[in-house]
């Protein structure tokens, strides 16, 4: 299943990433590379093989719920490029 | 010898006597990245201020009667963990300006134990690369040979630790981000098996395969690193609750009666001659010094870079996403905030991470989730299984780290697929979560280093210490500096 340009495209929107028409033809020359040495793992036969997602026999680690010191706003919004009575500001997203 | 010479362990020493100060060792390091470090590059940040007072602090805890492991060691950070005050910039543009409010676990971990950061080192754009080429602040330059990569990830951890720039560094290993770049720059790197490192304020790269680990001169060295960092931690809920051992006893172990595998399937035809001849010589020494050897086999391994290029590309793509220019780091201002997203995205990521970005929204896209996402997490299943096996027959896997030595800068650049292939022989350790060693064994006929790669069951990391250390004590490699 090659990719098309309209899937780097689409793939891109999903992505959040502006691309231009050079990166659209480049992308998809080399995720077609990339996927084709990856359909190997097509033939396999997986049937009744369990995914691993992690290799840690671990799930729902909780630790004991006792409120504890964070980072203070200002530190929060240190690194902000921009911000606005103690908040992140951005344009507007509701005319 | 001079002071920025020495291994880690030999300053500690020369600080326990009261030979050295610790502004005497933080000074002698600063003096060789002052003098070599305009041709090695491997700092995006030298805190030479802050050194300074950490050593000062250093002596004076030691003259209370302080004795932690690494009180008054100059040691560089990889600039993906992030540091308190210090800039962390993962070698990208979406985040130069990025300055950290806390610091990671590893990070207060090295702290409390005495050590003097130095600075922070040069990577591939968020540990996505095997050359340190991808860095937007410019490549690291091998310390053996300045024409050529140091490898990556953690190029300039790798790097720092072979010019003398401190005594080692923390660098971090996804699919072989410690180990190639320590083989291609001949010092040990470790990778620890996944859960033994607390990677809280390590910038997440593939979750389920990240782990933070030491590069440096010796294997001594790195199982005192080791000492300080593992453990659990609260902070970070894939870290595991299991006592750390003591890793110096380990190092006295040696190697009578270990069984040693050799994976046939990483023994091929088009492998660097060079680095087959050097990793069979020492494989051949641990023959001699009582370990019994054997072949096993992985037979999934063919299969591994693609495994790893899906799950590791779709890990990231979500990771990634934090990146928005809302909170912090870059941002490309637009009328409103779908495109303002696009575009700091476009322009504050490198073309390597956009590709692995759009790599990974694919497999994890409605219609091909489960061709390849879910289909390479069953086939991991398969590699797991594949270790697992072969650890009832030895107790430690030993392969090339890595297929080649070091290769020039820009020859591989604009090919992705072939960048890939260098990671061959780390990324199923990764995917297995298992521990590795990569240390010297040799160097090329053109003097670049060779590194042997020692795998090991997860949680055994003494047992990579006890091999390590009984190879490096029998060979002259560990006391090779390279001519900057």
């Amino acid at each position: 299943m090659a990719l098309s340009e309209a899937d780097v495209d689409h793939v891109a929107r999903l992505a959040r990433l502006e691309i231009t028409p050079e990166e659209r033809a480049r992308y998809r020359d080399q995720l077609n590379a990339i996927l084709d040495h990856a359909a190997g793992i097509a033939g396999l036969d997986v049937k009744d093989v369990p995914p691993t997602a992690h290799i840690l026999p671990l799930n729902n680690v909780w630790r004991a719920d006792e409120p504890k010191a964070g980072l203070t706003r200002d530190e929060a919004l240190s690194n902000a490029p921009d911000r606005a009575r103690g908040q992140f500001r951005v344009p507007k997203i509701i005319e | 010898m001079e002071l920025h010479e020495l291994t880690l362990t030999q300053a500690a020493g020369r600080l326990a006597s009261g030979e050295s100060s610790s502004v005497e060792l933080t000074k002698a390091a600063l003096k060789r990245i002052e003098s070599a470090e305009p041709k090695v590059r491997a700092f995006v940040t030298v805190d030479a201020e802050g050194a300074l007072k950490a050593a000062e602090a250093a002596d004076a805890r030691r003259k209370n009667g302080e004795k932690t492991p690494l009180l008054g060691l100059p040691l560089a950070v990889k600039d993906n963990i992030s540091t308190k005050g210090l800039r962390t910039t993962c070698s990208s543009k979406m985040l130069e300006p990025y300055v950290p409010p806390f610091d990671a676990t590893v990070v207060t971990k090295l702290r409390e134990a005495g050590a003097v950061i130095l600075g922070k080192t040069n990577l591939d754009e968020f540990a996505m690369g095997s050359s340190t080429e991808n860095s937007a602040f410019g490549p690291t330059h091998n310390p053996w040979a300045l024409d050529r990569v140091p490898g990556g990830s953690s190029g300039g951890s790798a790097a720092a630790a072979a010019a003398g720039f401190g005594y080692g560094a923390l660098g971090s290993d996804t699919g072989g981000s410690i180990r190639q770049p320590a083989s291609l720059c001949g010092v040990v790197g470790l990778k620890p098996t996944y859960g033994r490192v607390s990677r809280y304020g390590l910038v997440a790269f593939a979750s389920s395969l990240d782990q933070i680990g030491p590069l440096t001169r010796t294997v001594a060295d790195a199982a005192v690193l080791s000492g300080v960092i593992d453990g659990h931690d609260a902070m970070d809920s894939t870290s595991v609750p299991r006592p750390v051992p003591a890793y110096g006893a380990d190092l006295k172990r040696g190697v009578k009666g270990l069984k040693i595998g050799l994976p046939k399937e990483y023994f091929v035809d088009g492998m660097d001659p060079e680095v087959s001849t050097a990793v069979r010589a020492a494989v051949e020494s641990y023959a001699k010094m009582g370990a019994e050897v054997r072949e096993v086999s992985l037979p999934h391994t063919e299969h591994c870079l693609s495994v790893y290029y899906l799950l590791a590309t779709a890990e990231a793509s979500s990771n990634l996403a934090r990146f928005d220019g809302v909170r912090f780091g870059f941002r490309e201002p637009a009328e409103s905030l779908v495109p303002q997203y696009m575009r700091t995205r476009a322009h504050g990521f490198g073309p390597e991470v956009k590709r692995r970005i759009m790599l990974g929204t694919y497999a994890l896209s409605s219609g091909y989730y489960d061709a390849y996402y879910k289909r390479a997490q069953q086939v991991r299943t398969l590699i797991v299984r594949d270790f697992e096996a072969a650890f009832k027959e030895v107790d430690v896997i030993a392969t090339p780290t890595a297929p080649t030595p070091a290769f020039r800068i820009g020859e591989k650049a604009d090919d992705p697929m072939t960048m890939y292939l260098s990671d061959i022989f780390t990324i199923s350790v990764n995917l297995a979560g298992v521990p590795a060693l990569s240390l010297p064994c040799g160097f090329s006929s053109a003097g670049l280093p060779i590194g042997l790669q020692l795998i090991g069951r997860a949680f055994e990391e003494g047992a990579l210490f006890a091999a390590g250390h009984a190879y490096e004590e029998s060979h002259p490699w560990k006391d090779r500096r390279p001519a900057l």
